[in-house]
């Protein structure tokens, strides 16, 4: 066996998001020793750019908030397809985590009265996301990294996993390489948690960045777990659509719960033409009670805008598709009207949304305290995943974990802004606790040479087809994302989506015909051509899933199949067949129990 | 090598782009030259590639359109491309940037664009850098040690206007572009001595959070160094988040090594009460 640079670890982490160190965090305190994988440098995963906040009913601000309220909140956001374990136990278990958060270093905004303040969000019935001005990802993702410096974690920086090691059906490690030599790894370890974060990279208008290329997925897919619900993607309705190199990147729903409004080019609040059957009893009959809302009047309730992303993203589209869209195809979001209402607006829009301000000033040109933004759909996060145990974490493979957004579950069918830096902290830190058990009970593995020589040798192909310029792994990739962006976007159909099938088939062959140039040291082409793989078996995933949900249901809009099925309050499943087709199943939601199911009844 | 010396003076960048971007601030829609840096850690040389500009482009696009279509083993390190992870810190016309924000209409385009690695820090290849030394400068400072609780929920009160200082400082990306500026670390190499802008605006974080117990001030004059910060301010002018680093970090953090070693009534104070 060739004499690979090896690792043991009694828990391999992959990912260093919120829900990686998380993991990393908890399984090193229960003793076992820990290895982190970052594909980046630690502290720039994508949690760092999260903005609004994470959700936890604290009570701090509206005190008839707990956890009741938030379960029954993010089941019906989901459309009920959630696993209603893991909707149980993020709302119990997220405002400990918070409060954790806290004693590790991170500062919080202030109520007056010195606890940690809470703002609205679409979705919450109450004001419940603790927040950081519009970067609280960033003081997520640094006080878990602070923290985790100290716990005796092994952090291997920019290294890319290309498969996990089986022993039997047991998970045995993971193999891959480092960026900077471009020198493979093996890791061995008695458990791994996946923690790779989401599939944006497969669409070309997207918040995400280079690095969600749906690697745990994919890794967990080919080593036999189940997939679930990977149709189940959102749009956030808020990216930015002007000028052309900024389109997609993140609008803060914060803009919104401060007060900001949706209007078309006619300057209507279309918000108001169409609110949901589900939602109408919570939502505000007009402006003046959804300005009071946002400025916290308990009686008020919300405004339209603060509506569910799927449904806000789609009425943006509706706007657009039906003429009375801005310039550049989007709709306007204003913050600055709140002058009317506000003294000092200019400075209140600056303090509490700074990220927004400077980045709209910088790659805009616009001052959003004077001057409406231009907003559209992006593609942002995917409620599917890695089919996981609600308690445990454990995917279908014995010993690999998954949490965060690489694993399914939590969100149903739509998440509720908020909900995903909650969810990577509770479910982050289940992970790493029972990977950890699992390790310490488990017996040593065996490595299979043969797979590692495998990868290996696949993983270097690309270098022997030496690449024709014009077509590289980037133009692929491109066009990838923009297919799966047309035929497998906001609306879809099946024609098109038969079509995207197509594609998929023939942008593979390319993909195993595309060459790199160069050597094996830090070479983005290279590790581009390593990607390609992952983005097209994710984007078979999710298309087929597509396919086989035949109704809308939150994230998921059929054009030929417009309402809400009953029959489709299922689980779709992904699984690898023996012939290494890819298959699909409806798999029944176990009963809820009547505890649980009482609570969702009472807040109709 | 590099075309331009790099500027002895980073004070008046804010202000250079500012002119430049004056005389220029016209759509560019055409095509322009990038001198992008390409070699490893034995040695480079500046390469000339030529690709269209469209309107809103910031440098990072540019160089990613240039590795998409002329080099796609350019090597350089990016995630969010919108000034929040820190990961694209590079000298662009001998500016330290982060390539996300630069906008291409700030700069001049009849001229060619260089685009280098940050200098303070050995290059890895093209534009990514070893930037380790600062994991492991971070790891030696002293972590946060908050008082027991001691609100009657087992939590903290703590006001807004006492941790508002704390929370500029958290602002902060870790770029490191203030470390690839501060002269003690370019010029001298001060690394074994001196932790430099950003981590002592991390110790200042720390020293200055309303919860904190720990002491880091002997540290600080020793170990971390802060007496080689010699206030010439070029940190705080780069700093992409506006953090002013000098006057609000370090400036009180060396107030606070002269009160506790230079002070004679609190020398007299630490001998009478028999602290160190």
């Amino acid at each position: 066996m060739t004499d690979y640079q090896t690792h043991d670890h009694d828990v391999l982490v992959i990912g260093a998001g919120g829900a990686g160190l998380r993991a990393a965090i908890e399984a090193a305190a229960s003793g076992v020793s820990v290895g982190l994988v970052c594909k980046s440098l630690l502290g720039k995963a994508h949690t760092v750019m999260a903005e609004g906040g994470v959700a936890a009913a604290l009570a701090n601000v509206d005190d008839r908030d707990n956890w009741r309220v938030h379960f029954a909140d993010t089941m019906r956001g989901g459309q009920y397809v959630n696993n209603w374990r893991m909707a149980e136990l993020h709302a119990r278990e997220a405002p400990e985590r918070v409060r954790e958060l806290e004693a590790w270093g991170a500062l919080f905004d202030r109520t007056d009265d010195g606890r940690i303040l809470q703002r609205n969000f679409g979705g919450h019935r109450y004001p419940r996301l603790a927040h950081v001005g519009d970067r609280t990802g960033l003081e997520m993702i640094r006080t878990l990294q602070d923290h985790g410096v100290h716990q005796g974690i092994d952090v291997h920086m920019e290294v890319t996993i290309l498969s996990l090691l089986m022993d039997g059906d047991r998970v045995a490690g993971a193999f891959g390489y480092d960026r900077e030599r471009g020198r493979f790894r093996l890791f061995r370890a008695k458990a791994v948690v996946l923690a790779t974060g989401g599939i944006g990279r497969a669409y070309s208008i997207t918040s995400n960045s280079w690095e969600y290329t749906g690697d745990g997925h994919a890794l967990a897919y080919h080593a036999g777990a189940a997939l679930q619900d990977m149709e189940f993607v959102q749009f956030h309705p808020t990216g930015m659509v002007w000028p052309p190199s900024v389109r997609g990147i993140l609008v803060t729903e914060g803009v919104r719960g401060e007060g900001g409004v949706l209007k078309n080019r006619e300057g209507r609040r279309f918000m108001f033409d169409d609110i949901p059957e589900n939602y109408r009893s919570q939502t505000a009959d007009t402006p003046e009670e959804g300005w009071s809302y946002t400025q916290g009047d308990k009686n008020a309730r919300r405004p339209p805008e603060l509506l569910t992303r799927d449904h806000v993203a789609r009425c943006i589209v509706r706007e657009v598709r039906e003429g009375r869209g801005s310039p550049h195809g989007g709709v306007y979001l204003d913050i600055a009207w709140i002058k009317e209402r506000l003294p000092k607006a200019a400075e209140h829009i600056r303090r509490k949304l700074p990220s927004m301000y400077h980045q709209f000033k910088q790659l805009a040109d616009i001052d959003i305290t004077t001057t409406p933004m231009e907003v559209g759909p992006t593609t942002h996060y995917i409620m599917g995943g890695i089919r996981v145990d609600g308690d445990t974490q454990m995917s279908t493979v014995p010993g690999l974990y998954a949490a965060g957004e690489c694993a399914a579950g939590l969100h149903g069918a739509n998440r509720l802004g908020g909900n995903s830096l909650s969810d990577l902290l509770v479910f982050g830190k289940r992970a790493g606790e029972f990977a950890a058990k699992f390790a310490k009970e488990a017996h040593d593995t065996r490595i299979d040479a043969g797979q590692l020589e495998e990868t290996a040798a696949i993983a270097l192909e690309p270098f022997s087809r030496n690449g024709s310029p014009g077509e590289g792994p980037f133009q692929v990739q491109q066009d990838l994302q923009t297919m799966m962006q047309d035929l497998v976007g906001i609306v879809r159909t099946d024609s098109e989506m038969q079509r995207a099938l197509e594609g998929i088939g023939k942008l593979g062959d390319r993909a195993r015909r595309a060459g790199v140039q160069g050597n094996r040291e830090y070479n983005p082409g290279w590790h581009t051509a390593l990607d390609l793989p992952n983005l097209l078996t994710i984007s078979e995933a999710i298309t087929r899933s597509a396919i086989e949900r035949k109704e809308s249901r939150g994230g998921h809009f059929r054009d030929d199949y417009q309402d809400k099925d009953p029959a489709f309050g299922i689980n779709v499943l992904v699984r690898k067949g023996a012939g290494g087709e890819m298959q699909l199943s409806r798999e029944a939601i176990p009963a809820l129990p009547p505890e649980l199911k009482q609570i969702i009844e009472e807040m109709k | 090598m590099a075309v331009e010396a790099l500027k002895p003076d980073f004070a008046d960048t804010g202000e250079q782009l500012e002119k430049q971007s004056a005389s220029h601030k016209q759509e560019q829609v055409g095509r322009a030259t990038f001198r992008v840096w390409r070699g490893d850690s034995t040695g480079g040389k500046l390469v000339d590639y030529t690709t269209q500009v469209t309107e809103g482009m910031v440098v990072l696009d540019a160089i990613h359109q240039i590795q998409a279509d002329q080099a796609n083993d350019l090597a350089v390190r990016w995630n969010c491309k919108a000034g929040k992870c820190g990961s694209c810190s590079a000298e662009v016309n001998g500016n330290p940037r982060l390539m996300c924000m630069t906008r291409l209409n700030d700069l001049n385009l009849e001229e060619p664009v260089t685009v280098e690695p940050m200098r303070a820090f050995p290059a890895v290849r093209d534009l990514v850098t070893d930037v380790s030394w600062n994991f492991t400068v971070k790891k030696r400072i002293k972590r946060f040690k908050p008082r027991p609780p001691d609100a009657p929920d087992g939590t903290w009160r703590m006001a807004q206007a006492d941790i508002g200082r704390v929370q500029e400082f958290r602002k902060c990306i870790e770029c490191y572009l203030c470390q690839d500026v501060c002269h003690v670390l370019r010029d001298h190499h001060k690394h074994d001595s001196f932790i430099g802008p950003r981590f002592l605006v991390y110790v200042a974080a720390l020293e200055m959070h309303p919860l904190d117990t720990e002491n880091r001030i002997a540290e600080l004059k020793e170990a971390h160094g802060v007496g080689y910060c010699n206030i010439t301010k070029c940190c705080t002018a780069v700093c992409p988040e506006n953090i002013t680093i000098t006057d609000n970090a370090i400036i009180p953090l060396k107030e606070r090594v002269v009160d506790e070693f230079f002070d004679p009534i609190a020398r007299l104070v630490r001998l009478v009460r028999g602290k160190r």
